[in-house]
């Protein structure tokens, strides 16, 4: 070694360093903290799987989709929050939608191409589905009453409802003295100066976590003024008092951990199989 | 209790832990970087590398140690994920394409974490454990190392060497991270984190759907990802999945690890230095600039004023139930003010306010509190300017500790500030010049200039959080941001170390009555004023471009 150029000895330290420490830092820690984990939490450390009937249902921090084949929601069960994991729930590919607050102008589909809705609109179509599934008004701030974002391109001779194709009525008929017109699928508005319209609409009935997408796209809860809205839903789909549902939701709640840390929150997978008897 | 008082609680608890732990880990921390003595592990750890331990180095040697070391660790970490379907535990997962895994191996190896693939479907856990988590470690412990040469450097006097790399490398891995990391991994468990070694499997849901459960030694890379302020996550949704951070308490617990050491290093210096009230000056400008932030990006967050969160009703886009608005404000602050960018929440979908906070705590440089080790060199690098403008304003020459800053130390402060807004802005300039760079947007407008100006803020502040939008997993991007991570991680440390070297060679001067006094709130406030003022010269026409734009109507 005391022969060699000083850069190289340099080098071969570092490789034997790298070396050293990955046998260390690489294989004897994760060894050791398997090891430990797996005596001392087991059924943590192997993903907290629930069974149901002797077969492995899923995992109590795992959400999944409670759909039939088609996507859409089964009402006997409550529904989880929108997912952006792949096709909804797979841990094989989580994400998020990364989608902006101020990202509002939709594509409209076209012969070509299907377009592309934007955060504003998404939102404006889950709750008016939310809303249509649980029997209230899935009216929010910035939605037109057919589930877009009601936003205007305004230009200095009309305005134009750039998320309403044709022929779909605008949501307003003139804005500040322009007439509004329907959106052509296809052409250009990005001229125009961006204006997402607030209406009147009051405190919406379907709350923020059923049309929002969350971060991991795996989210196992749901907020407890979400699961609320959905217990009489469940509750006359299954013939059950509604007492007994929301007796279950409350027992399936989450508080804050020592009264202070994160939100209440409402395991979903854990409620339905309470539901189901299991 | 309403989502602001608990986050507020929130916020205090953390603050009070951290005053807790400061004290003792730091103490803890000078005593294992002064020590005089080796244990038996260390010693045979010596032995196996064939360096003698108690050899003193020169900066210079110091530096090339170091670089030898990283750069020999990028090539383990770029030929294992090469190489990962001809070794063991790959999951049947291909070799990684040769530009993610240069960015890959880059990216852990400065600390930064920036990740261009998905986890769950690119790394094989051996990749992950030998590669990525041994990297988190001793990246951690460079960024350590680095911190405690310059501290010497104030600390000795008339002295040519600032230590010895591989002691300071070793001690710092398995002294400090090893056993906190150890502890924490097992508390994450607790929490409900996975650790195993199995793949997916494939499971029948409730209602006859089909889901790919994944497995894998999570626990024990989530604990020195968040202690080692790394970042990278073992799935792709980072500190979101349940996997990573099952609970309300495991966020708290992970945004403790990531705070912990970086606040306890001004202890650590303040102890080497002999002085512990200049380390809570340091401390007590980190403190400031850090509740500021947290404070208002939990404000920004909590208000959600934009367009699609007032339609919302919240800012609940890209965030867990579990965490609400409020935790996921202080994980962000807490994970961009450091150099962290493990991300339990989405800040492209943030309010565009909130979103340019995590940008602008970056853009601090990350010294508030920072990385560990980086932040503390960094924020002893802008004591340095500040006393060199109060110099100026009196007319004497600066010192600091007792050391002069002369025309040399200050070229090398200098140089050291001007590495990552030179990378930062011609980064994303180029970017936006060419059609490579602008393909990656998501959005479009202002966030999608945001998504590249973060990319790049990110990437050469060795943070790695994202817009996470954007789409990087293209040759350009891979090639652009593995420049700027590499320049922006061993520039800065070697003007560290080549000043380090130059205040350990000088005698201390006696302080007189125009000494400027650093330990007092005048010179905190000095500090925070110079940083703000650096920052904000720097980086506002490029952030009015994007989130003000965006965000102010």
């Amino acid at each position: 070694m005391e022969r060699l150029p000083g850069w190289l000895r340099q080098h071969l330290a570092a490789l034997r360093a790298v070396a050293v420490l990955t046998l260390i830092l690489g294989a004897l820690y994760p060894l050791a903290v398997t090891g430990v984990a797996q005596a001392l939490f087991n059924g943590n450390a192997n993903g907290s799987l629930i069974e149901k009937d002797g077969r492995t249902v899923g995992s109590s921090i795992i959400g999944q989709l409670f759909t039939d084949g088609d996507g859409n929601a089964i009402p006997r069960y409550f529904q989880s929050r929108p997912s952006a994991a792949g096709d909804g729930y797979d841990p094989l590919s989580t994400s998020a939608s990364n989608l902006g607050p101020e990202d509002v102008v939709d594509t409209l589909a076209t012969d070509g191409d299907e377009g592309r809705q934007s955060l504003l609109t998404l939102v404006c179509a889950r709750s008016k589905a939310a809303g249509e599934l649980e029997g209230v008004s899935g009216a929010r701030p910035y939605c037109t009453s057919d589930g877009v974002g009601a936003v205007l391109k305004v230009f200095p001779d009309r305005a134009v409802s750039v998320n309403q194709a044709c022929p779909a009525a605008p949501f307003v008929t003139v804005y500040q003295g322009l007439p509004v017109q329907c959106a052509t699928p296809g052409e250009d508005y990005a001229a125009g100066r961006t204006v997402p319209v607030r209406g009147d609409a009051p405190a919406p009935a379907v709350p923020g976590d059923a049309v929002t997408a969350s971060g991991s796209g795996l989210d196992p809860h749901v907020s407890v003024a979400y699961a609320r809205l959905q217990a009489p839903r469940v509750a006359k789909e299954r013939g059950l008092p509604l007492d007994q549902v929301l007796t279950l939701v409350g027992e399936h709640t989450t508080n804050r951990a020592l009264g202070f840390m994160g939100q209440p929150a409402v395991n979903v997978l854990e409620l339905n199989l309470a539901l189901d008897g299991g | 209790m309403s989502q602001t008082a608990a986050g507020i609680i929130f916020i205090a608890s953390l603050i009070l832990a951290i005053a807790l732990v400061h004290k003792p880990l730091g103490d803890y921390m000078a005593r294992v970087y002064t020590g005089l003595r080796h244990n038996r592990v260390e010693r045979l750890v010596y032995r196996l590398v064939g360096v003698r331990p108690d050899a003193e180095q020169r900066w210079g040697v110091y530096a090339r140690s170091l670089l030898a070391f990283s750069l020999i660790s990028i090539l383990v970490v770029y030929g294992l994920q090469r190489l990962q379907d001809k070794l063991f535990l790959s999951l049947g997962f291909a070799p990684v394409p040769d530009h993610v895994a240069w960015n890959t191996a880059i990216s852990f190896v400065t600390n930064t974490n920036w990740q261009a693939y998905s986890g769950e479907s690119t790394m094989g856990h051996l990749v992950q454990m030998a590669g990525l988590a041994v990297q988190n470690f001793v990246s951690a412990a460079v960024g350590m190392a680095v911190a405690v040469a310059l501290i010497r450097g104030f600390a000795r006097r008339g002295s040519e060497t600032v230590g010895n790399f591989w002691v300071d490398l070793v001690r710092g891995s398995l002294r400090i991270l090893l056993p906190i990391a150890f502890v924490g991994a097992l508390v994450l468990v607790a929490g409900g984190l996975v650790q195993n070694f199995t793949g997916p499997h494939e499971i029948t849901t409730l209602t006859g759907g089909v889901q790919n459960l994944t497995g894998g030694p999570v626990a024990g890379q989530e604990a020195i990802k968040e202690l080692g302020t790394n970042g990278g996550g073992f799935y792709n949704t980072n500190s979101s999945h349940p996997f990573e951070n099952a609970t309300t308490w495991t966020n708290w617990f992970e945004i403790f690890l990531i705070l912990v050491i970086p606040f306890a290093l001004p202890r650590a210096f303040g102890r080497m230095v002999g002085q512990l009230r200049q380390g809570y000056a340091i401390v007590a400008v980190m403190a400031t600039l850090a509740v500021l932030s947290v404070v208002l990006l939990n404000v920004f967050e909590l208000a959600g004023n934009a367009t699609v969160p007032q339609a919302i009703g919240a800012a609940m886009e890209g965030k867990e139930v579990r965490f609400g608005a409020s935790n996921s404000a202080t994980f962000a602050a807490a994970t961009t003010l450091t150099s962290t960018g493990a991300v339990n929440s989405f800040h492209d979908s943030f309010t565009p306010l909130g979103g340019m906070m995590t940008l602008l705590n970056m853009m601090l440089g990350e010294v508030a509190p920072g990385g560990v080790g980086a932040g503390l060199y960094g924020m002893l690098i802008l004591a340095v300017i500040t006393v060199f403008v109060a110099g100026l304003m009196v007319g004497r020459t600066p010192e600091y500790l007792g050391k002069r800053i002369g025309a040399r130390e200050m070229k090398l402060a200098s140089l050291y500030f001007l590495v990552t807004p030179v990378l930062v802005l011609t980064g994303t300039a180029v970017a936006m010049a060419n059609e490579a760079g602008l393909a990656a947007m998501l959005n479009n407008g202002p966030h999608g200039f945001s998504e590249i100006l973060y990319a790049f803020t990110s990437a050469s502040n060795n943070n790695g959080s994202a817009f996470g939008g954007v789409t990087v997993n293209t040759p350009w991007y891979d090639v652009a941001l593995g420049l700027c991570m590499v320049l922006g991680r061993f520039l800065p440390i070697i003007f560290v170390l080549a000043l380090a070297g130059s205040l350990a060679a000088q005698k201390p001067v006696p302080a007189s009555a125009g000494t400027l006094p650093t330990h007092r709130p005048q010179f905190v406030g000095l500090v925070v004023g110079v940083t703000i003022i650096v920052v904000a010269l720097t980086f506002l026409p490029a952030l009015a471009l994007g989130p003000l734009a965006e965000g102010i109507h």
